[in-house]
């Protein structure tokens, strides 16, 4: 087993991780699991299993065997491997918390390792889809029980009692009638010679006797490292000889370099080896753009080298890209008739009947990650193998794609996966890690760390998808929403992998437009012709963002239409609790976020119940200060339920600021409640800079913007600091759902809907700027 | 030229414009003193130089030379400055990354003004960009340490 050493400076050097496992393994400590088990078979109906999931759907499904997972050594200390990435949401720590909880172990016993990118033997690592917990609370729950099971039957065997007389407890197993014991350090050895019990012989623990799941005791594992600086992300690996490089590449997405000054970047001093890398054509997948690389002695060397390079481009078929004349012409296709996604009832007859028919546009720009740590790949590429250090999302999915670049074996690429300084999607798409490993074999093997600048970050991203949503509801006499009409018109992420689909794909599509869960008879969801001019990347929460900002929008100006309270006009929308199956009368097919329909439908009840308890939370209906408002909104995403009460102050100047934000969220079980307020808290300041900054616009092909100044996101102070997370409370048995997206859809609904309660204006196109009045 | 970083003396012999961040990470492999911006606008970088807090992308070797740096793994011998205590009690970080610097900042602060108002913690903090929204935590744990200052 092999695993980076988050905890090191040096992390080549330092390979105390490594050499305490091979000890281990010496040692004979480690729990071993002799049983190839099928993959998903938790999902298949052993009695450990309580619901389906769409893991097993997943590239490498899941693996639960405690051989793969857990490591015990003489002196008890437990080694739990941790196989997604982390980049805030705190899987890291909670994935390795259900096992040890399951396990029975002390938690200050225990230590966390990374493993690298393998799928086959970990199961699917692609940390994405809010999955981490929703996916794998279960195989990690019978990796643990397993795990605890072996050794109170070692236990046994040693004493020679029944197993009936012996219990796992606290780090221990106990002799009930005797009351002796022995420590886990103590029973590594003889455990390691137990065959693994079969799934069906798993007990798991009762939600009562959890010590950690659920109770949000338990701080992230890398906390003490991160208020020291010694926690390790990809922009801080060190290897020894290692060179540093940065990369020019082609303002327009699909551009060449025909000339640049090689000479003139070896000039400055430190300045090694100017390499050019070469464009893949669309679709691309995750492939470089492109462009000239300087690789020098240190990282400020090689930007000086990239300042003299002169680069002349080939702007190539993208130079024209313009997002305001690309906003009037997905303006026209929204206007139109569209494809039809979801049809029911006679959408075109009712709107024609209709005593009155409301219709309103929506607009959302580019939106660009803008992770705190760039990206960033170290890359070791020789003697037929190469190593990777690199702040990925996928690493699974990096070593496959690192392999097929350098004509390699999977077997032959090993990725490390470092602490992530933000994923948000952007680390999923491990184009740094592959111009590493071409530069690494450039230098004949010498390792070299890519480094992205914040405007090499900004102005070469995946960008989270511009859109246009043009709504229209038609009311009967007695004011009740009889037609509902959605038109969602926006460029496909999935360009980067297919011919262009010039409009929003299935996966696209159900988040949040064909599962619409309204209570109207006569509903038609369509999509209009948008073809992508750049690279589009999903970002947290994705295509939920534009849909309930327009959907939920909309609902509240039809409140305000008819003089109605919006909470109590949008219960009437969502309609009584009951499961709305879209499946029926969905064009194409209806994606519920890769998981099975049975276990994940779509509840009104459960959004009801959110937007209930958010408004109950927030005192609705309270008496309010001049210039405030509240406003509210609902989104179902990742298979959650999220409704947001904003409360708004606008000032005389037009200024705003969020002084309150209510969130009661249903997200099913939760394993860490702590971490999944630290989502919401943050999902709100991301939703808030969406709402009021965040643009990314294009002209001539090129991004405008390049850094903080002109891409802005929201400081401390602007919003948002007193974000107050309302949990529904499930047991066990109701299925984890995602987190660490779903809390991001409703927030600028809600934020706008409030500040036409506080102001009568309502907005439209964002971003607003930070003045109602701008 | 000679400079101390964390009450060590080191000489650095090379281009007097490069910032100091690169000397730090690049040179003396101090990556606590993260890269975010290049440009002073994120605070990542945030060191002190003689007590006060600087961003390390902007400040060149030039000027620093013959003053004394810290950096957050010279902040406390043990991690257990009073802002860094307090982070952790407020279970402040999520991805981490930026987390160094607000650290740094939140400590120059109360290091110049033992009992902020809460509008000169947020002013002061304003430089120093989450994206991942940690800021009523951040806001909290500069608090809670101003109290125990």
């Amino acid at each position: 087993m092999k695993s980076v050493n988050l905890e090191s400076k040096a992390i080549v050097e330092n390979v105390s991780r490594r050499n305490l496992l091979k000890g281990v393994v010496a040692a004979g400590g480690l729990v071993v699991a002799v049983q190839a088990l099928p993959r998903n078979a938790l999902a298949d109906g052993g009695s450990v299993n309580q619901y389906a999931t769409g893991a097993g759907g997943m590239p490498g499904g899941t693996v639960w065997d405690p051989h793969t997972f857990v490591a015990i050594s003489p002196d008890g200390t437990v080694t739990i491997v941790t196989h997604r990435s982390e980049m805030g949401t705190g899987s890291r720590t909670s994935l390795p918390m259900v096992v040890a909880d399951e396990m029975e172990c002390d938690w200050a016993k225990v230590k966390i390792i990374q493993a690298p990118g393998d799928e086959q033997k970990y199961g699917n690592q692609d940390t994405d889809g809010s999955r981490s917990i929703r996916h794998f609370i279960q195989p990690m729950r019978a990796c643990g029980a397993a795990a605890r099971q072996m050794l109170e039957k070692a236990a046994a065997l040693t004493w020679g009692v029944p197993d009936t007389e012996v219990r796992a407890q606290n780090h221990k197993v106990v002799h009930v009638p005797s009351g002796k014991s022995l420590g886990y350090g103590d029973l590594a050895v003889a455990a390691s010679a137990l065959p693994t019990p079969s799934l069906k012989s798993l007990s798991l623990k009762s939600s009562a006797e959890f010590r950690y799941i659920g109770k949000g005791n338990v701080p992230i594992t890398d906390l003490h490292n991160i208020t020291t600086g010694k926690a390790m992300y990809a922009q801080d690996i060190a290897v020894p000889g290692m060179k540093f490089a940065v990369v020019a590449r082609p303002p327009v997405v699909g551009g060449k370099a025909t000339k640049w000054d090689a000479d003139a970047a070896m000039k400055v001093p430190g300045v090694v080896k100017v390499v050019a890398i070469p464009a893949t054509p669309a679709p691309a997948k995750f492939a470089p753009l492109g462009g000239i690389a300087v690789i020098a002695n240190n990282t400020w060397a090689a930007l000086r080298g990239r300042e003299a390079l002169n680069v002349q481009w080939n702007d190539g078929p993208n130079k024209d890209y313009d997002s305001a004349v690309f906003k009037e012409g997905m303006a026209a296709q929204a206007r139109k008739p569209g494809k039809i996604e979801r049809n029911e009832g006679d959408i075109d007859g009712a709107l024609a009947g209709a005593a009155k028919v409301v219709s309103h546009e929506y607009y959302i720009p580019h939106g660009h990650h803008a992770t705190m740590e760039p990206p960033a790949a170290t890359a070791k590429v020789g003697g037929g193998k190469a190593e990777i250090w690199a702040c990925v999302q996928s690493p699974g999915g990096t070593r496959g794609d690192v392999a097929n670049l350098l004509g390699m074996k999977e077997a032959d690429v090993t990725v490390n996966v470092t602490l992530l300084g933000g994923g948000f999607g952007r680390k999923s798409k491990c184009d740094f890690a592959l111009e590493a490993a071409i530069l690494s074999r450039e230098l004949g093997g010498t390792p070299v760390k890519v480094v992205w600048t914040r405007e090499d970050d900004i102005r070469h991203g995946f960008y989270h998808s511009v859109s246009y949503q043009h709504v229209t509801a038609g009311l009967d006499k007695n004011n009740k929403v009889v037609a509902w009409r959605h038109r969602s018109v926006s460029p496909s992420l999935m360009s980067n992998f297919m011919p262009d689909p010039k409009r929003e794909s299935a996966l696209e599509l159900g988040l949040g437009l064909i599962d619409t869960p309204f209570d109207v008879p006569n509903l038609r969801l369509e999509t209009g012709e948008a073809v992508s001019k750049t690279r589009i990347g999903w970002f947290r929460s994705v295509n939920n963002i534009p849909h309930a900002f327009a959907m939920q929008s909309m609902v509240a100006e039809l409140a305000a239409e008819l003089g109605r309270d919006p909470k109590d006009f949008l219960l009437e929308m969502i309609g009584p609790a009951r499961i709305v199956d879209p499946r029926k009368t969905v064009t194409s097919e209806l994606w519920n976020y890769g998981d099975p329909w049975e276990t994940y439908p779509i509840d009104t009840g459960r959004l009801r119940r959110v937007v209930e308890r958010a408004a109950k939370e927030a005192g609705w209906g309270r008496k309010l200060p001049a210039g405030h408002g509240l406003g509210i909104a609902v989104q179902r995403s990742f298979l959650t339920y999220v409704a947001s009460v904003v409360e708004v102050a606008v000032a005389a100047d037009g200024s705003v600021s969020v002084p309150r934000v209510d969130t009661a969220i249903d997200a099913g079980f939760i394993v860490n409640p702590e971490r999944v307020r630290s989502q919401v808290e943050g999902a709100a300041v991301m939703g808030l800079s969406i709402a009021k900054y965040t643009e990314i616009t294009f002209k001539n092909g090129r991004v405008e913007q390049g850094n903080f100044n002109d891409y802005r996101v929201l400081r401390i102070g602007e919003g948002a600091m007193d974000v107050r997370t309302h949990i529904i409370e499930a047991g066990i048995d109701v299925p984890s759902s995602g987190v660490g997206e779903p809390g991001v859809p409703p927030f600028a609904p809600a934020f706008f809907n409030a500040i036409y309660a506080a102001t009568g204006k309502r907005i439209r196109n964002l971003p607003m700027g930070n003045s109602v009045k701008a | 030229m000679q400079l101390k970083v964390n009450k060590q003396d080191r000489k650095f012999e090379g281009d007097p414009q490069m910032p100091l961040l690169w000397f730090l990470r690049d040179e003396l492999a101090l990556t606590g003193t993260k890269f975010g911006c290049g440009v002073g606008l994120c605070g990542a970088c945030t060191v002190h130089v003689d007590g006060k807090a600087v961003r390390a992308c902007a400040t060149s070797m030039s000027d620093v030379a013959g003053h004394a740096v810290t950096t957050i793994e010279g902040l406390s011998p043990d991690g257990n400055h009073p802002v860094q205590k307090a982070w952790r009690a407020h279970n402040v970080p999520q991805c981490g990354y930026c987390q160094p610097g607000q650290i740094m900042q939140g400590a120059a602060l109360l290091n110049e003004k033992a009992k902020p108002s809460d509008e000169e913690i947020q002013s002061t903090m304003s430089g120093n960009i989450c994206r991942c929204g940690c800021y009523q935590r951040i806001f909290a744990a500069v608090k809670a340490a101003s109290k125990e200052a």
